[in-house]
């Protein structure tokens, strides 16, 4: 035999001369893409519906764009102040704090940030907030200046819309406004907008000519109003208050000659009686809460685009300027949830297995009569909803329902000493392993039910005693079928929600309620996509460590 | 019968009776006796009962009615557990998640044995079946004949003085099942110890038993060493059961010693040995070995009656021709002759004349 493959030199060859190798590994690919066709359908389905919101979930749970997104120029101007220290952020950085922020406001995008940002830094929310709604009186200062001190032709629309018009145009200012809003509100923004900025001018006044074209956009696209009729944001005169304030700007306007280069020069003229350009000074007037170093400190470390922070928080931990740390005492909740979710399911998959196996036993040895009528009995819980067996389990395990009436009535509990047996961990573990039974019953029984009853009696003809019998040799062969079992439960009771959530009270809910509540409450995804992401890895890390122990072909769903 | 064995009866059934509904019995009014070291076989049709002999006596099922004694001993209460005859079971039950080793240790652990000492026997019980190499596999790993090793030497390993097999090689191919069957009586016969082997298949119970009990509808037809019941047996059923067999049916006409005269119903009278007949006129079938008929003119006996025939079928098997008759109405005659070389090989549609020795043909119950 071996001489004969030795002999055999060179390839093979089929009948029509190709290669053996190449014209199998063909009729193989053929007959696999004819299978691959026929489960196309379902493929696709479950590549949608189960696999996409899997990775979309992973996705989210490291996700953090909101904050760059949003405040796009003071998370560049944070790049360079020192978190750690106990300096707070210097003008530049409030500078672009308010540009960006009053964009936000504009767009209505910065209560949403601050929702974010207080998951990681309490009352931030609030800050944001009330700093929206302050933001417009910090520009009118020297909007009432320009209109009042130097000329009344600065509130018209129509003059700043001359004014920033011109040819050439800059095409680049209003790209870069369409970015800036798209990034922001997430919405194309594409069309026409009837506003083209003039080089000349932009060149001359940088940042008004900045805020102006997202004033612009803004106008067009969101409003769909027209630019020229509309008086531009307070944000505009602050941008032109700026301008004014940089060094050679009063010169560059001495030798300006587009349009408004006489209201320009007529403002350079008074630029003496301008009120100061100190941005800083503005938001610590607008919040005292703004010179707060952590909230600084919370805004750049949750500044990059992908974070830890969700996971951390999951963990009971968060980001700070140094790296994750612990959280404080009080907030410290999901290790606990996690742990106890953990041991609760542990608890409900031993119950299961110490009142699924006699069940089994029954069902596998008893004649085929009576097997089918426990069978109907087993079956029975999936053919009731499983609100009406938790149900169920409220009124057997109430403070005056009917295990305590029972047990009062019989004289083993004193009335005034009613058994708190639901609303607990004792409530959930109950109703869980109740309606998890089923799931240990059934596989254990289809691998009880081909374990022959001669090796039984082999055993005991060998001089094994019942117990030595069942121990040494039935149990054995009926672990695979615990196995099965065991992984079923614990996976399901994992995950569980509305059973704990029903009977569990304070002290038997799981983490899956934890997360329902971020999904559906605090609308905190990202947390709940974190926690989730955990789940998932503990069930896949239980199933390889299983596997490793038990080996997962030694799980039997079935003969 | 049951007297004579007293004194060395090792395993006896004393009217046993057994019913699983409480409506029919499966075991009716078994009675056995077996000494030290025999080896009986039960034989018998499908569904006839063997095996729930077999499983009352090894415990797994209680008597309905009467005694089964061990070495004397009464083992009706006794669970099986504490009865210590070691069984072996028609798909082996070898324990699947042990080791052959630890399969042949079992016996020895749950009697508390030492552990050098069990290694020692496991050892020299896995030599006794020739299997010395195959201790670390599993049984899936083994093929039905080494498992059927494997299979006797667990039942063996314990030192047991009875063993049981139900049916032990019916899952094996022939020439495994021929080899498997010389292998168990040899070690059978080393050890001394007393078997109790159930089969269906009567080659098997010829071959390897001391004495065959062939059973029929929980009735022990007829107990004998495996020569007597194929050459003498006591009725119809088991002529029938045992090896090839012609019958014809007739009646009784005469009965003269050994010697009684039997017309058929086609009318011809044949002689025949009296079995299972008792008076003329008593309606009978007799029964003759289809190697047992002489179809040669030379070779038949004087004074025997013959028969006419009609060839209808030539068979050629190598070792012997089997050639279809037609005799007195029965179109199913066969008769063996050995391929010698001055055989006459009979062809389609010749007319011969076959007869017997009255010895061989048995007149039994109709
Ligand atoms: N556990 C049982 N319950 C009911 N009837 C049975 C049982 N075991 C065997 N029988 C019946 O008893 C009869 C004899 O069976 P068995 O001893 O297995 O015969 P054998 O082994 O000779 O084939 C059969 O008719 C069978 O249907
Ligand atoms: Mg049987």
């Amino acid at each position: 035999m071996t001489d004969a493959t030795q002999e055999q030199t060179g390839p093979m060859v089929a009948a029509d001369g190709t290669p053996l190798k190449k014209s199998l590994a063909r009729s193989l690919r053929n007959q696999k893409m004819r299978a691959l066709a026929l489960i196309a359908p379902l493929l696709i389905f479950v590549l949608l519906t189960f696999l996409a919101p899997i990775f979309d979930m992973l996705f989210r749970s490291v996700e953090n764009q909101m904050v760059s997104d949003t405040l796009p120029e003071t998370v560049a101007a944070l790049d360079s102040w020192d978190a750690s220290g106990t300096e707070e952020p210097g003008e530049d950085v409030f500078r672009a704090l308010y540009f960006d922020l009053f964009l936000a406001a504009e767009a209505k995008e910065h209560t949403k940030l601050g929702t974010r940002l207080n998951y990681e830094q309490v009352g931030i929310s609030s800050l944001f907030r009330t700093s929206g709604r302050s933001l417009d009186d910090v520009g009118e200062v020297w909007q009432d200046w320009l209109e009042d001190d130097v000329d009344e032709i600065w509130g018209e629309g129509s003059f700043w819309y001359d004014m920033m018009s011109g040819e050439p145009a800059d095409e680049a200012v209003l790209d870069d406004a369409r970015d800036r809003m798209a990034t922001l509100t997430g919405d194309s923004m594409r069309g026409d907008i009837g506003f083209a900025p003039g080089e000349a001018i932009s060149a001359l006044l940088p940042r008004t000519a900045r805020e102006y074209a997202a004033f612009a956009v803004f106008t067009a696209i969101e409003d769909e109003d027209v630019v020229a009729e509309e008086d531009p944001w307070e944000a505009v005169y602050a941008a032109f208050a700026y301008d004014l304030s940089q060094p050679g700007t009063a010169d560059a306007i001495g030798s300006y000659t587009g349009t408004g280069a006489d209201q320009l020069q007529a403002v350079v003229a008074q630029l003496d009686t301008m009120p100061p350009v100190d941005f800083k000074a503005a938001f610590a007037a607008i919040d005292q809460d703004w010179m707060s170093v952590e909230n600084w400190a919370a805004i750049k470390v949750y500044s990059s685009r992908y974070t830890s922070g969700y996971f951390l928080n999951a963990v009971d931990m968060q980001l700070g300027p140094d790296g994750p740390e612990a959280r404080p005492e009080n907030q410290q909740i999901y290790m606990m949830l996690f742990r106890r979710t953990l041991v609760m399911s542990l608890v409900i998959t031993f119950s299961c297995i110490a009142l699924g196996y006699p069940v089994a036993w029954l069902l596998a040895n008893l004649p085929a009569r009576r097997a089918n009528l426990l069978m109907i009995l087993v079956l029975l819980p999936f053919w009731t909803s499983l609100l009406v067996r938790t149900s169920a389990w409220k009124v057997m395990l109430q403070q005056q329902g009917v295990i305590n009436d029972v047990l009062v009535w019989l004289g083993i509990v004193a009335d005034d000493a009613r058994l708190v047996m639901i609303n607990n961990q004792f409530g959930t573990i109950v109703a869980m392993t109740h309606i998890l039974l089923p799931f240990m019953i059934l596989p254990l029984y289809s691998v009880m039910q081909t374990i022959p009853p001669s090796y039984l009696r082999a055993a005991k003809s060998l001089g094994a005693n019942n117990w030595t019998a069942f121990w040494r040799v039935y149990f054995p062969q009926s672990v695979p079928g615990i196995g099965a079992g065991s992984i079923l439960v614990f996976i399901l009771a994992i995950g569980y929600y509305i059973t704990p959530e029903l009977v569990g009270g304070t002290t038997g809910t799981f983490i899956s309620n934890r997360i329902a509540y971020h999904i559906s409450s605090s609308l905190n995804w990202g947390l709940a996509a974190a926690l989730g992401t955990i789940l998932l890895l503990v069930v896949l890390l239980l199933y390889w460590v299983y596997d490793r122990i038990v080996g997962i072909d030694n799980v039997k769903l079935g003969g | 019968m049951a007297d004579k064995n007293v004194d060395n009866a090792f395993v006896e059934f004393d009217r046993v009776q057994k019913s699983y509904d409480g409506e029919t019995l499966v075991v009716k009014d078994l009675n056995l006796t077996l000494p030290r070291g025999e080896f009986l076989t039960m034989l018998g049709p499908s569904g006839s009962g063997k095996t729930t002999c077999l499983m009352m006596l090894a415990g797994f099922e209680t008597a309905t009615y009467g005694d089964i004694r061990l070495g004397g001993v009464s083992i009706n209460n006794i669970p099986p557990h504490k009865r210590g005859i070691g069984m072996v079971f028609q798909n082996y039950a070898l324990f699947p998640h042990m080791t052959v080793a630890e399969n042949l240790s079992f016996p020895l652990e749950v009697r508390k044995m030492g552990k050098s000492e069990r290694e020692q026997k496991v050892k020299r019980a896995l030599d006794m079946v020739q299997m010395g190499a195959f201790g670390g596999r599993r049984p899936a790993q083994l093929s039905g004949g080494q498992q059927q090793r494997i299979a006797l030497a667990r039942a063996l390993v314990f030192e047991a003085e009875l063993v049981l097999m139900d049916e032990p090689l019916g899952a094996l191919d022939k020439q495994l099942r021929e080899h498997m069957q010389f292998e168990i009586k040899r070690i059978a016969d080393d050890l001394g110890i007393t078997v109790v082997y159930v089969t269906h298949d009567q080659t098997e119970a010829l071959t390897m038993s001391d004495r065959v009990a062939v059973f029929n509808d929980g009735r022990i037809q007829q107990l004998a060493p495996p020569d007597k019941l194929y050459e003498e047996p006591e009725n119809s059923f088991v002529a029938q059961f045992i090896g090839e067999n012609n019958t014809l049916e007739g009646v009784v006409q005469e009965i003269n010693g050994n010697r009684a005269t039997v017309q058929l119903d086609g009318g011809e009278v044949i002689d025949a040995k009296p079995v299972n007949v008792s008076k003329p006129g008593e309606r009978t079938r007799v029964s003759i070995r289809p190697e047992r008929v002489e179809y040669n003119k030379d070779r038949l006996q004087e004074g025997v009656h013959t028969l006419k025939a009609e060839v209808l079928e030539f068979i050629y098997m190598g070792d012997i021709f089997r050639t279809r008759l037609k005799v007195a109405g029965n179109d199913e005659f066969i008769i063996k002759t050995r391929n010698a070389p001055d055989q006459v090989r009979l062809q389609p549609g010749t007319q011969i004349e076959i007869g017997w020795l009255p010895e061989d043909c048995h007149a039994l119950d109709a």
